[in-house]
C-alpha cells in the first residue's frame, strides 16, 4: 500500500512538469556526454527560457531520416558539412532566419537552414619532442622519410577521415591518386573513427594522426602538456564546420527560434573553446581563451561546397582505397 | 520442455525475431540495392578471413584445451576465468591492449629489434587473424575442454587397463563431434568484424561487409543496400551453420559415475613439456594485452566521473537481464533447428538489426524508452548460439545416457529436467551463464540509434570519454569493464562448477 502515495506523487510531478515545455534536441554522442560541451549548453539554456531542454543522442542524421516528419526533434545540432546536403534535401528543416553577420568563419556563409556553431580544420598532430622538423607542408609530407609513422581515419566511416580525402582532391585534384600512392608507405593504418586513431598516436604506436588544429588546445589548457603540435601546411587546411538547424515540424517553434539564436549568443560561443576543443563560430579572437588564441592557425582555407563536396566525394575515395589497396 | 513442437516453434521465433526487423528495413530502403564491384570483394575478404580465423581457433584450441584437461597446477582456474576476457573486450580498448603487445612500439618490439632482429609488423592480413585468434582463441579452448571434461573417468581407466591409446579411442571422436560447431560460431563472428579488421589489416585492403553496412547507413543513408549485404551475412552464417552441424557425427561415449577423471596418460616427459609450452604459450599470448589493458586503466580507475558508476551499475543489471532472457530462451532451443535459427542473430550486423528493430518500434512507443529493453533483447539474440553450443553437446550426451532410464522409471517434464539433465548440465550452464554476463556487458550492441543521455552503458561510456580527449579515464573505465565483465563471468562459472573436483 506504500506504493500508492508515491505512485500519486509521481503523478503530482509528472503534472507538474507537463507545464513546463520541454524542447527536445537531437545530438550527437560526444556532443551532449558529460565531457562535451551539451550539460554547460544546457544549463545556460533552461536558466532564460523557462523550459527544459532535452538532448537525444546518437546517429544523427540517420535516426532523423528514419524518423521522418514524425520526429521528435525541436532541434538538431552536429551537422557536418559534409553531410548538409543530405538532411537539407530531407525537406525536414526550417528557415532559421537570423542574421548571421557576427559569424567568425574563415569563410564566406550564406546559409538560410544552417546555422555554424563551431569550426576547426583538419591537421595532422605530432609530438614536438619527438619531431623537430614536422612538414611545413602537404608536399613535405608526401617527400618524409617512409619511416615517418602516420595514422588515419577511413573516409568511408568517419568524417575526419572524409574530410582528408577531400583535402587532398582539393590540393592535388587528379594527382590525387599519385598522391595517396607517395604517401601509403607511411601510413602505419587506418582506423573505423578518430577515437582509435587518437588513441594509438597517445600510445605511441604513431608519429603524426589525422586530427583537427584545435586538438593542441585540449592537451594546453586541460593537461598543460606543450608537447602537441599540429603542423601546418602551405597549401592550406580543410575547412570543417558543425551546425545546426530547426526542425520545420517542430511543435515547440518559438523556442526552437530561440535556441536557434542562443547558439550565436556570446554566451553560448564562449562555452565552444573549451568543451567542444574547436573554434567558435561567432566570436571574436580577443574573447578566445588564452590557450587558443596561441594555436597556429593555417593561413589559408580550402573547403568545398556540400554540392561540390558531393560531386567529387565518391571519386576522392575512390582514389585513395586505390592507393592504398595496392 | 524440448519436445519437437516447443522446440520448432521456438527456432520459429527466434529466427522471426531476426528475420521481421531485416525485412523491415529491406521494405524501408525500397528493396534489394545494387552491390558494385568493392562490395564483392569485401565479401570475399570477409569470408576467407572468417573462415582462417575460425580453423586457426580451433586447431590452436585442441593442444591448449588437452594440456589444461590433463594438467593441475595452481592456478589454473583463475587462467581458465581470465581466458573469457579477450571475447568480450570492448573493440576499441582490446585493439590498443593488442597493440601495446604487437604493435610497432609494442612489447615484442622492444625485447627484439635491440637484439637486432627484423621489426614485427603486424598490419595486414596477419594481423587481421592473429586479433581474430586472440579474440576467439579462449572460447574454442573453453568448447573443447568441456568435451574432454564429459569423458568419463571410467572411459580413461579402461583405456588405461587395455593399454589403449587414447587420442585415437577416446580424444579424437570427442573432437569430431564438437569441432565443427566451434568452428561455425567462430566464423560467424568474425564475418561481423569491422573496427579490428580494418586497423590490424592496415587500411582498405582489410574491408568488410559490416563496414560497407556501416558506409551505406551512416553516409548514404541507403537502406536497401545495407539490408542486402545484411541478407548476405545471414546465408553466409546459416550455410555454414548447416553444413557444420550435418558434419558432426552423433555418437557418444556412454554414461559414467561422474567421478574425478584420473588420468594414465600424458605422463610421459615429452607430453609433459609440450602441455608446457602450449600452455605457457596460450597464456602469454592471450593475458599480456590484457595486463596491459588493465595497467593503462590504473591511474585513471581512481578518479572515475560518478557517470562512469552509474553507467557500470546499468551495465551490470543490463547484463544480469539478458543472462536470465538467453538461458530462458535457450532451453527450448536445444535442437539442431534451434542451434541453426539462432545463428542468425549473430551473423546479421548488430547496426541493421537495431534499425529493424527501431523501425518496428517507432510507430508504437518512444524508441528511447524502450533502450535498454531493446538492447538486452539483441545481447540475448548475440549470446544464443554461444550458450546452445556450450549446452547442446551436454544434453544430447545425458539424453543417449539416461533417456530410457528415465522413461522406465516414469520420468518425464520438468521432473526430468530437474533431476536428470539440469544437475548433469549444471557445469556448461554456468560456464554459458558467465559468457552472457560477460558479452552483454561489453557489448555496444544497437543503442546507437536507441540512446538518449540517460541510458548510457558502460562501454558507450568508454567511447565518449575517448572521444572526448580523456584517455586516462577512459582506459580507467575499461579496466572497471574489464574487472565487472570477468567478475560476473567467474561468479557465474564458479557456480556452475560448485561440488566439482575440476
Amino acid at each position: 500500500m506504500k506504493a500508492l502515495p508515491f505512485v500519486a506523487g509521481l503523478m503530482l510531478a509528472s503534472a507538474a512538469a507537463a507545464e513546463t515545455p520541454v524542447l527536445t534536441v537531437y545530438a550527437p554522442d560526444y556532443f551532449a556526454s558529460e565531457w562535451g560541451p551539451g550539460p554547460g549548453i544546457e544549463a545556460a539554456f533552461e536558466e532564460r527560457c523557462g523550459c527544459d531542454l532535452e538532448y537525444k543522442t546518437g546517429e544523427l542524421l540517420p535516426r532523423l531520416l528514419l524518423e521522418g516528419a514524425n520526429t521528435e526533434a525541436d532541434v538538431a545540432i552536429g551537422f557536418n558539412s559534409d553531410i548538409t546536403k543530405k538532411a537539407r534535401e530531407s525537406g525536414l528543416f526550417a528557415p532559421h532566419g537570423l542574421d548571421t553577420s557576427a559569424l567568425t568563419l574563415p569563410i564566406e556563409w550564406n546559409d538560410d537552414t544552417f546555422v555554424p556553431f563551431n569550426y576547426s580544420h583538419t591537421a595532422f598532430i605530432y609530438d614536438n619532442t619527438k619531431i623537430t622538423d614536422a612538414p611545413t607542408s602537404f608536399d613535405a609530407l608526401l617527400n618524409a622519410p617512409d619511416d615517418l609513422r602516420l595514422v588515419l581515419q577511413d573516409p568511408r566511416s568517419s568524417i575526419s577521415g572524409l574530410a582528408l580525402v577531400l583535402w587532398v582532391q582539393q590540393v592535388y585534384g587528379e594527382k590525387s591518386e599519385e598522391a595517396w600512392a607517395k604517401l601509403a608507405p607511411k601510413i602505419v593504418t587506418v582506423t573505423k573513427g578518430w577515437s582509435e586513431s587518437y588513441g594509438m598516436f597517445t600510445d605511441g604506436e604513431a608519429d603524426m594522426v589525422l586530427s583537427y588544429t584545435t586538438s593542441p588546445a585540449y592537451h594546453i589548457i586541460a593537461e598543460e602538456d606543450l608537447t602537441k603540435s599540429a603542423a601546418i601546411f602551405d597549401e592550406g587546411h580543410y575547412f570543417m564546420v558543425e551546425s545546426a538547424a530547426k526542425l520545420k515540424n517542430s511543435e515547440q517553434s518559438d523556442l526552437a527560434d530561440q535556441f536557434m539564436a542562443f547558439i550565436l549568443s556570446e554566451e553560448f560561443q564562449t562555452m565552444i573553446p573549451t568543451s567542444n576543443w574547436s573554434f567558435p563560430a561567432a566570436l571574436a579572437d580577443d574573447k578566445w581563451p588564452e590557450g587558443f588564441k596561441a594555436l597556429p592557425v593555417p593561413e589559408k582555407v580550402l573547403f568545398y561546397s556540400e554540392d561540390e563536396a558531393a560531386a567529387v566525394r565518391n571519386e576522392a575515395i575512390e582514389a585513395w582505397r586505390r592507393a592504398l589497396s595496392q | 520442455m524440448a519436445s519437437r513442437a516447443v522446440s520448432v516453434s521456438a527456432a520459429l521465433v527466434v529466427a522471426g525475431m531476426v528475420l521481421v526487423p531485416v525485412t523491415a528495413v529491406l521494405w524501408r530502403g525500397g528493396g534489394f540495392g545494387g552491390l558494385g564491384p568493392a562490395d564483392w570483394a569485401a565479401l570475399r575478404f570477409t569470408l576467407w578471413q572468417a573462415a582462417l580465423s575460425a580453423l586457426l581457433s580451433v586447431v590452436l584450441a585442441i593442444p591448449v584445451a588437452r594440456a589444461l584437461a590433463r594438467r593441475a597446477f595452481p592456478g589454473r582456474s583463475a587462467l581458465i576465468a581470465l581466458m573469457g576476457a579477450p571475447f568480450i573486450l570492448p573493440v576499441i580498448v582490446a585493439i590498443l591492449g593488442l597493440l601495446s603487445v604487437f604493435g610497432g612500439k609494442g612489447v615484442i618490439n622492444q625485447l627484439i629489434v635491440p637484439l637486432g632482429l627484423t621489426r614485427l609488423d603486424i598490419y595486414g592480413y596477419h594481423g587481421v587473424i592473429l586479433a581474430h585468434v586472440f579474440f576467439n582463441l579462449p572460447l574454442a579452448v573453453r568448447l573443447l575442454l568441456q568435451g574432454w571434461l564429459s569423458i568419463p573417468a571410467e572411459r580413461f581407466r579402461l583405456a588405461a587397463t587395455l593399454n589403449a591409446p587414447v587420442w585415437q579411442v577416446l580424444e579424437w571422436p570427442m573432437l569430431r563431434r564438437l569441432c565443427p560447431g566451434a568452428f561455425v560460431v567462430i566464423f560467424v563472428i568474425c564475418l561481423g568484424s569491422f573496427a579490428v579488421a580494418l586497423t590490424l589489416g592496415g587500411g582498405p585492403r582489410a574491408t568488410t561487409v559490416e563496414l560497407a553496412i556501416y558506409q551505406a547507413f551512416r553516409f548514404d543513408f541507403d537502406l536497401g543496400k545495407a539490408a542486402t549485404l545484411a541478407m548476405m551475412q545471414l546465408l553466409l552464417g546459416l550455410a555454414a551453420g548447416l553444413v557444420a552441424l550435418r558434419l558432426a557425427p552423433r555418437d557418444g561415449f556412454g554414461a559414467g559415475l561422474d567421478r574425478q577423471v584420473a588420468r594414465w596418460d600424458g605422463i610421459s616427459r615429452s607430453a609433459k613439456v609440450a602441455d608446457t609450452v602450449w600452455i605457457t604459450l596460450a597464456a602469454g599470448f592471450l593475458l599480456l594485452p590484457l595486463a596491459s589493458v588493465a595497467w593503462a586503466g590504473v591511474p585513471g580507475l581512481f578518479t572515475l566521473p560518478p557517470e562512469v558508476w552509474l553507467a557500470a551499475g546499468r551495465s551490470v543489471l543490463l547484463a544480469l537481464g539478458a543472462t536470465a532472457l538467453t538461458l530462458t530462451l535457450a532451453l527450448p532451443l536445444l535442437s539442431r533447428a534451434g542451434e541453426a535459427a539462432a545463428l542468425l542473430g549473430v551473423s546479421v550486423s548488430g547496426l541493421v538489426l537495431g534499425t529493424g528493430f527501431f523501425l518496428l518500434l517507432q510507430p508504437f512507443v518512444r524508441p528511447a524508452s524502450v533502450a535498454l529493453v531493446v538492447t538486452m533483447l539483441v545481447n540475448a539474440l548475440m549470446a544464443l548460439p554461444f550458450v546452445l553450443r556450450i549446452l547442446r553437446p551436454g544434453l544430447d550426451g545425458a539424453k543417449a545416457d539416461f533417456a530410457r532410464l528415465s522413461a522406465s522409471l516414469g520420468l518425464s517434464g520438468w521432473a526430468l529436467w530437474r533431476i536428470v539433465y539440469l544437475p548433469r548440465l549444471r557445469r556448461p550452464l554456468g560456464f554459458a551463464a558467465g559468457l552472457t554476463a560477460a558479452l552483454s556487458m561489453g557489448d555496444l550492441g544497437v543503442i546507437t540509434l536507441f540512446a538518449d543521455g540517460d541510458t548510457a552503458t558502460l562501454p558507450l561510456q568508454i567511447y565518449r570519454l575517448m572521444g572526448s580527449y580523456q584517455m586516462e579515464s577512459a582506459r580507467g573505465a575499461a579496466l572497471l569493464l574489464l574487472a565487472l565483465s570477468l567478475g560476473a563471468f567467474w561468479l557465474f562459472d564458479k557456480g556452475g562448477r560448485v561440488n566439482a573436483d575440476t
